[in-house]
């Protein structure tokens, strides 16, 4: 069986759906929030690289490669203001974060 | 076009901010903890340049950069808000933050970041351009939401506004991929052009996922829950720049994104549009009526506001377009206005925030109190003020788009949220003192005379907004 495109757009598909339950149905770590995005945004780039290829286009790469920079920054990002959560609060743990209701 | 021109007549005020910024972090690095007075006025002086750039400007329509980016009415006009949003932060600011002992030269540095990356969001012409200006505004925005870095509420506000807009990034980049495979192109108007027809499924999933992404950023509901805790949490000057111009930038590019790359499927992104308006502005409406702290029913209010603003967007025309660019200019000064105002509450030396801070308020210090109730008079839609005419347009678009029920609901929504704009008004007038503010700066208090004279005189004179937010919409058709 050949693989094509529909098989890309599958795996980044549940890679995807992963990365947002992960976030969203995680009570333990923010730590593994974190991880999340990143899954999420590698979903999206087998997505665009996947088009790329069908496509015969260039952009889709060129796109990628934006996205790997930008994630590289959130990362850093957001592990600097988990740092300053650990700090303040002692804990990284989900179920913590409720000083602000809501 | 060469390199040069593009940056000299289309590009001036993103040049002026990118190159400035750089000289600031410079400034701010050698002169270390002492900048931040010198690194505040810079930024304040850079902001105002980049403005005059834009007034006195070029009023041509270019595309920049292979595609990249488009300088036109539009993009100028939300610009100048956006710049407006930015500088009126950083003037209330200083006070505040110096008190607080936050008084860092990163913050300046930090809000001009940021705006760098709402004006790039703005022009954005294709999706790379667009993701990249959202996430250098975003960015920033988280940074400075977790500012306060010895405060546990603070680190917890930017912790939570960094989770959601990470994941509200990722949905927006899952469309975009989605929208460059079935379109095939990522520019805006290759994507209106390659949809003829009945849309291909994932150009209409692509489509879903992209407003989602941009509703996180403009905290309109069902994707507003980080609001009211980041605007709790957060610094109060990091609050007002939060509740003016990203919201400016958001919105801008949500109309620009819908007008220019999905006009062949009006249809589908008509209903999405109408489905976040009548949920923020019912949830901006009920939510906020139990609210004790101020900067909470701000968070509520702002999400009814941009309820009210997709109103004139869901009409889906040029009207609807001029409805809100008009709706955010006044949304922009009823927010700086307002602002000013809660960062004069501070007794003692100490800030506070609840609504029963405000008691008796017009026994305390009647200016203050007549400006505040204005503003609120104005925030529920009182005609003559401001905010009647900033509805009235929107209300007005959708009418003529046939879209009674959203109206009404609008107006019903309006109604109900006069009631807690009202009850401010009813603490400060007739219940009974609480211990008086302190004596507040000039800046605050220049800041909330001049919203509020501009709120009470916009009837006698609309026609500067006007005019430019109707060349503003015009562009965008």
């Amino acid at each position: 069986m050949a693989v094509g495109l529909t098989h890309y757009l599958v795996v980044a598909a549940i890679l995807f759906t992963l990365g947002v339950a992960g976030i969203i149905l995680n009570r333990k770590n923010i730590i593994i929030i974190l991880m999340s995005v990143e899954l999420i945004l590698l979903a999206v780039n087998i997505n665009l690289v996947a088009f790329s290829a069908a496509l015969g286009d260039l952009t889709g790469q060129v796109f990628a490669l934006f996205i790997l920079t930008v994630a590289a920054a959130e990362a850093a990002i957001g592990l600097a203001i988990l740092v300053t959560y650990f700090r303040n609060r002692g804990t990284i743990a989900v179920e913590d974060i409720n000083s602000l209701k809501g | 076009m060469s390199f040069t021109t593009a940056l000299a007549h289309h590009f001036l005020p993103e040049t002026i901010l990118t190159l400035g910024v750089l000289a600031l972090i410079l400034v701010g690095s050698f002169r270390g903890s002492r900048a931040f007075g010198l690194v505040n006025e810079l930024a304040i002086g850079l902001l105002g340049l980049a403005i005059l750039s834009l007034l006195f400007g070029g009023d041509t329509q270019a595309s920049l950069f292979e595609g990249a980016f488009v300088d036109d009415a539009f993009g100028r006009f939300v610009k100048i808000l956006t710049l407006l949003g930015s500088l009126v932060t950083i003037i209330m600011s200083r006070d505040y933050l110096q008190r607080a002992k936050l008084g860092n030269f990163e913050f300046p540095i930090l809000v001009v970041l940021s705006t760098i990356g709402m004006l790039l969001l703005v022009s954005a012409d294709n999706l790379i351009a667009l993701y990249l200006g959202l996430e250098l505004m975003s960015l920033a925005l988280y940074v400075a939401a977790a500012f306060a870095r010895d405060d546990a509420r603070a680190s917890e506000a930017g912790l939570k506004y960094f989770v959601l807009g990470a994941l509200s990034s990722g949905m927006l980049l899952y469309g975009a991929s989605l929208l460059y495979g079935f379109a095939g192109t990522i520019s805006f108007d290759g994507i209106a052009k390659s949809i003829t027809g009945a849309p291909p499924l994932g150009v209409v999933f692509g489509l879903v996922f992209v407003l989602a992404g941009l509703a996180f950023k403009m905290s309109a509901a069902p994707f507003h829950m980080w609001t009211p805790d980041v605007y709790e949490g957060a610094p109060t000057p990091v609050t007002a720049f939060f509740a003016s111009a990203p919201k400016m930038a958001a919105v801008a590019i949500t109309a620009r994104i819908v007008m220019t790359a999905f006009p062949g499927v009006a249809a589908q992104w008509q209903q999405i549009v109408i489905f976040l308006a009548i949920a923020s502005m019912l949830l901006g409406a009920f939510a906020a009526i139990g609210q004790t702290n101020i900067k909470r029913l701000m968070a509520y209010s702002s999400i009814g506001h941009m309820g009210f603003a997709l109103v004139g967007l869901a009409a889906g025309d040029e009207a609807g377009v001029r409805g809100v660019a008009i709706y955010l200019a006044i949304y922009l000064v009823m927010t700086l206005g307002a602002f000013a105002a809660i960062l004069q509450m501070r007794v003692e030396g100490r800030p506070v925030e609840k609504i029963a801070d405000l008691s008796g308020l017009s026994r305390n210090n009647g200016t203050a109190a007549f400006y505040l109730a204005m503003l609120m008079f104005s925030l529920a839609g009182v005609p003559p003020l401001a905010g009647f005419f900033a509805k009235y347009y929107v209300f007005l678009a959708a009418v003529d788009a046939g879209l009674y029920a959203l109206a009404i609901l609008g107006v019903a929504a309006s109604a109900v949220s006069a009631f807690y704009y009202l009850r401010v008004v009813k603490v400060m007038y007739f219940d009974e003192p609480a211990p008086a503010f302190d004596h507040s700066p000039l800046s605050l208090r220049a800041v909330l005379a001049v919203s509020t004279i501009f709120l009470l005189g916009f009837w006698v004179y609309p026609a500067p907004v006007v005019e430019a937010a109707t060349a503003a919409a015009k562009s965008l058709f």
